[in-house]
């Protein structure tokens, strides 16, 4: 029973409340040179698309965004700490429910406006009805 | 023992109440997830109204990209230089978390200096928010983001200000976190304006 207390008590500091020791410092300085390190990256690879005649043209919209979310994707693990460990468990849910809301927002007024767009008559016409 | 190991780790999901920084993180991670979906309103009005230019200027011919890089990269250092800061503020080393705040302080500036010059500039040819749908749905997102900045740089200061009247107590120390928090989730922002807005509009 003593056994399954220590333990307890043991797993309730949780790490980052005691004050960080010169090793604390090092790993997380590495973290964050990491995920800066592969931001720049991202970012540099997404300049460099946006302007180069290189590739495909109709594919740069599309690479564009999937190094977003990429870059998006390395922010929240290396600067965030949204991770998959078991005290992050409602920061993820919490994210996936607002990733939802964002996608319906966004997909969803696309969409909307892309048709109201599509089945308006056009302008010249309306003006020409109301002479 | 491992048995034992598997008991406690039970006790431990049931029992013991997660750590007040843990909650606070919690807290207010709803509430950057919230400014978020504030931004991604923004963001859909600029989607559908991005090619409405009234003949005016579109994309193409107002953005330079090569600022646009240059405070991609202030923004993106400062977020590095607020990370060693909240490293700094646990290990209450006095030269990193102050000289990580400043670093953080110049680059947030540099940007905002950039971004001004950028609207100013804009605005003197003739490009303000009036001028067509596309560039009031601009200067609404990348001006709000701005305003983000604005109101981080006046937490960032006052943050320095708290540890050095207060020193790093744990309530401090939260604080501290929150403000990281928010610092990053403007540079998450950031990336997703610097694709849609410049990149793409450039390319259009």
């Amino acid at each position: 029973m003593s056994d399954i207390d220590r333990t307890l008590h043991d797993s309730d500091i949780a790490p980052g409340d005691e004050r960080a020791d010169s090793r604390a410092i090092v790993v997380g300085l590495y973290g964050y040179l990491v995920g800066l390190g592969l931001a720049a990256l991202l970012t540099a690879v997404s300049f460099f698309i946006a302007g180069t005649t290189l590739v495909w043209q109709p594919s740069i919209p599309i690479a564009l965004f999937v190094l977003a979310v990429a870059q998006m994707g390395v922010h929240l693990v290396f600067f965030l700490h949204i991770t998959t460990g078991p005290d992050n468990v409602n920061n993820v849910l919490a994210l996936a429910f607002g990733v939802l809301i964002v996608l319906l927002l966004i997909v969803g007024s696309l969409w909307i406006m892309y048709h109201l767009n599509h089945n308006m008559m056009p302008m010249d016409r309306i003006m020409q009805m109301q002479r | 023992m491992s048995a034992a190991q598997g008991i406690a780790g039970t006790l431990h999901a049931e029992r013991a109440p997660a750590s007040k920084r843990i909650i606070v993180g919690y807290g207010f991670w709803i509430f950057l997830l919230s400014d978020i979906v504030m931004f991604s309103a923004f963001f859909a009005t600029y989607a559908v109204l991005s090619g409405e230019t009234a003949g005016g200027p579109s994309g193409k011919d107002l953005f330079r990209l090569h600022i646009t890089a240059i405070s991609t990269a202030c923004l993106l250092l400062s977020s590095f230089t607020c990370g060693v800061a909240s490293i700094g503020a646990r290990a209450r080393n006095n030269a990193m978390y102050y000289g990580a705040m400043v670093a953080t302080a110049v680059l947030g500036g540099s940007f905002l200096v950039l971004e001004v010059r950028e609207f100013a500039g804009m605005v003197a040819q003739g490009a303000g928010p009036t001028r067509s749908a596309f560039l009031s749905a601009f200067f609404t997102l990348v001006g709000c983001h701005g305003l983000h900045v604005s109101l981080g740089m006046l937490w960032l200061l006052t943050m320095m200000a708290q540890v050095f009247a207060k020193g790093y107590r744990a309530d401090i120390l939260r604080r501290v976190l929150c403000f990281s928090l928010f610092w990053h989730t403007l540079d998450i922002i950031w990336v997703a304006i610097f694709t849609v807005v410049y990149l793409m509009g450039a390319a259009r």
